[in-house]
């Protein structure tokens, strides 16, 4: 979405560049694009409208220098206004009180006692509280065995009443739970409702009413379409929270509804949401959230995706080898199935900056590493460990096992050899140099065909 | 025309109540953006754009309806509510497919496979359909192969035992495709009429859990070929754009035949259906208007349109 937003900006600006600044008439072409794709990045409309309108007004009278793309100038403006817009830092959750009484609601599906789990979980380790999570959903079938299996999981006790139907009891009866066994948080998970839905909307108020909520956090699905505006200023009016979490945001939605509800309501957004692992919860980063919306590269998540996958007991191995000089084939196996490890291939090239554009149109096969994997696995494992026996006769033998030509195989040697080189220089310097080469289009990525 | 053509007045009337919202937030817009005006000019027509994509129509369905729009409005100018209503009803409903009305006949049990991401509402809607199923009198097996959420089984034996169908399940943790297996295997020698096996919620981004449902599929097939006979994708209606990718990711993996777009009565958007029937050529099968267990609705077109427009 974004790769064509900015060709066609940049198109639009063409004439300009390096004459002088944006004026009116340029700008007005690029309004409307810049509005639809924030449309379809979920953004609400009227927002959209509000926002470029602002965009807009920034731009106007900007100086553009011959060396500055004017389409990359109004990027730039937006991906601030919009950092700015999302709150340029992270809010903490509140916890105050003893218990500290957190209510979480929000829409069916949204997520609530996954994240009620998570929350528990990072309370429990990081911030050295002893959590109780209160079960208050008493309608979805076996919404309470959810909980309880969560509750085991993250190694935290569970608040229930099985047979009691009345979630602002309930709710009362744990925080008298927690006060009389030593618990300094209590996370009051609730049932789903929708907004729409006045009996359960009042029925969440008095649950608020009842426990006096330090903390009240809206869990929303970060795939939300234009309702969000809606759903969010009906929540706020009820319970007037405190904090947003957005869910699901391992998914490829650009989250525009995190704009929305940012601007409609200006509550911060205090979590969200990346894997079903109870360890997935993370602080929200807006100019991250900003970069996602205008659909332009996440380095670091990509290397915080890539460190997550990497395993360090491996990796330590893998240096000693580099160091020993006995790194083999069957390692550089390893680390493709790392690679791969961290997700689709096109995925992955559409983090790196600038890539977006370069890859549109080209379908990445995700086994675009399989002619490397067939190669290496034709090979005996001697060879394997010592590339240096690799003669002509081998390399003929290799190519007929695995299907490709000669000179296939030696390409592959080559990058092997390469990415030894690169991976000595990675020791020294670590990821930052690596990004550098991959910026300074060093070849990309070894081994891609 | 059998028991899904009778459309009673109940029916209608929890439609009509479920799209209260969209009918009044999107097609109320419309009908003040022109409302005294004689001629709709550039302000009217900038109005009902807003009115369609804050809908989540989305932006190209939009664009292809006010493209009509622009080109009747310039050969006649003059065009009151009502002819514009008729007007955006013929064009909704061009860009709509419509959905079959009865199960197809097979050899063996019907199988259906229900897919979608967290939280859109499977399990529910497995329930309500088994619930429909069974009123028609036919028999039903479900299948658990949802064993890797918190309590997704349990959630499902609570449905089972409340409408009264048969399940096959199997402890958490354990392989999906096999409880598939086993599923198909005792409806075939129980003969039953309708399989519905439910799956793990799974965003269409990863790339190893959609692959299991190919997995779960081809294992499937090993006891009756040519099943699953419906993948049924859920979408929730309050997704965004996201619903379009959604559908074209689940569909490489599995061909998805028929979706079914839940929680319809909490969104005052209920456009999406629009998007995606155009966008997607895959017919919305049901459509969820309200918690009930008789509430998911099988979706029917012109019945749609009427309430949205009438």
């Amino acid at each position: 979405m974004f790769e064509s937003l900015s060709e066609k900006l940049g198109k639009a600006f063409k004439t300009l560049k390096g004459k002088g600044s944006i004026s009116e008439i340029n700008v007005a072409q690029t309004m409307k694009e810049i509005r639809k794709a924030l449309i379809k990045a979920d953004v609400d409309f009227k927002t959209a409208k509000s926002f470029t309108e602002n965009v807009r007004q920034k731009a106007l009278g900007q100086q553009v220098l011959i060396s500055v793309d004017p389409g990359q100038l109004l990027t730039k403006i937006m991906k601030d206004e919009l950092s700015v817009l999302m709150g340029s830092t992270h809010s903490e959750i509140n916890l105050s009180g003893n218990p500290t009484v957190i209510l979480v609601a929000g829409l069916q599906g949204s997520g609530k006692t996954t994240f009620t789990g998570k929350l528990a979980l990072l309370l429990k380790s990081k911030h050295n509280k002893r959590p109780l999570l209160v079960a208050c959903d008493v309608y979805r079938p076996a919404a309470i065995n959810q909980i309880g299996v969560l509750a085991e999981q993250v190694g935290v006790e569970l608040y229930k009443e099985e047979e009691n139907k009345n979630p602002v009891e309930i709710a009362k009866n744990a925080i008298k739970h927690a006060k009389a066994n030593g618990h300094n948080v209590v996370i009051v998970d609730t049932a789903g409702r929708l907004a729409v839905d006045e009996k359960m909307m009042k029925e969440i108020a008095e649950v608020k009413n009842a426990i006096n909520p330090n903390e009240i956090l809206f869990v929303v699905d970060s795939m939300t379409g234009q309702d969000a505006v809606n759903t969010a200023n009906s929540f706020n009016d009820i319970l007037n929270f405190d904090g947003v979490v957005l869910t699901k945001l391992d998914g490829d939605t650009r989250g525009g509804a995190a704009l929305t509800i940012r601007s409609v309501v200006d509550k911060p957004i205090k979590f969200i949401g990346t894997s079903e692992k109870m360890d997935g919860l993370d602080v929200f980063h807006p100019d991250r959230m900003a970069s996602r919306i205008l659909g332009m590269g996440d380095v670091i998540s990509l290397v915080e995706r890539a460190q997550q996958q990497f395993d360090e007991e491996e990796s330590r191995k893998m240096q000693k080898k580099i160091a020993k000089n006995t790194f083999g084939f069957d390692d550089f196996l390893t680390q493709i199935q790392q690679i791969k490890k961290m997700g689709n291939m096109k995925d992955l090239m559409g983090m790196i900056p600038g890539m977006g554009k370069a890859m549109k149109g080209v379908d990445v096969d995700d086994d675009a590493f399989k002619g490397i994997e067939s190669i290496i696995h034709s090979m005996t494992p001697h060879e394997r460990q010592n590339p240096a026996v690799l003669n002509g006769s081998r390399k003929k033998r290799i190519a007929a096992g695995s299907g490709t030509t000669v000179p296939e195989v030696n390409q592959l040697i080559k990058q092997f050899y390469q990415m030894g080189k690169m991976m000595k220089m990675m020791q020294g310097g670590g990821a930052k140099q690596m990004m550098q080469m991959m910026k300074g289009g060093g070849g990309g990525m070894p081994g891609m065909r | 025309m059998g028991i899904f053509g009778f459309f009673s007045k109940d029916k209608k009337e929890k439609l009509d109540k479920g799209l209260e919202k969209t009918k009044e937030n999107v097609f109320g817009k419309i009908s003040r953006a022109v409302a005294g005006k004689s001629t709709i000019d550039e302000l009217a027509l900038d109005d009902i754009e807003e009115a369609l994509i804050s809908s989540d129509i989305g932006v190209e369905t939009t664009l292809k309806i006010i493209e009509k729009l622009e080109e009747r409005v310039s050969k006649d100018k003059y065009i009151n509510t009502d002819e514009l209503n008729g007007f955006l009803k013929e064009e909704i409903s061009g860009l709509m497919q419509d959905s079959y009305n009865e199960l197809p006949d097979v050899e063996g049990p019907y199988v259906i496979m229900v897919v979608g991401v967290n939280g859109v509402g499977k399990t529910t809607t497995i329930g309500k359909l088994a619930h429909q199923f069974k009123q028609q009198g036919k028999k039903v097996v479900l299948g658990a192969a949802d064993t890797f959420r918190a309590a997704a089984v349990d959630q499902l034996i609570i449905w089972s035992e409340r409408v009264g169908v048969d399940i096959v399940k199997q402890d958490m943790g354990s392989d999906p495709a096999s409880v598939a297996f086993d599923t198909l295997q005792s409806a075939k020698a129980n003969n039953a009429d309708v399989v519905i096996i439910d799956t793990a919620g799974r965003l269409h981004n990863n790339i190893n859990l959609m692959r299991e449902l190919g997995k779960i599929r081809n294992v499937m097939q090993k006891v009756i070929p040519e099943t699953p006979h419906d993948v049924m994708l859920v979408l929730d209606a309050s997704t965004g754009q996201n619903a379009i990718e959604q559908a074209t990711q689940f569909t490489a993996v599995t061909e998805v035949n028929s979706i079914a777009l839940t929680k319809l009565d909490g969104t005052a958007k209920g456009g999406v259906v629009i998007g995606i029937s155009d966008q997607f050529k895959v017919p919305v099968r049901y459509i969820g208007v309200g918690e009930g267990i008789e509430d998911l609705q099988q979706f029917n077109k012109t019945e749609f349109i009427d309430s949205l427009f009438n």
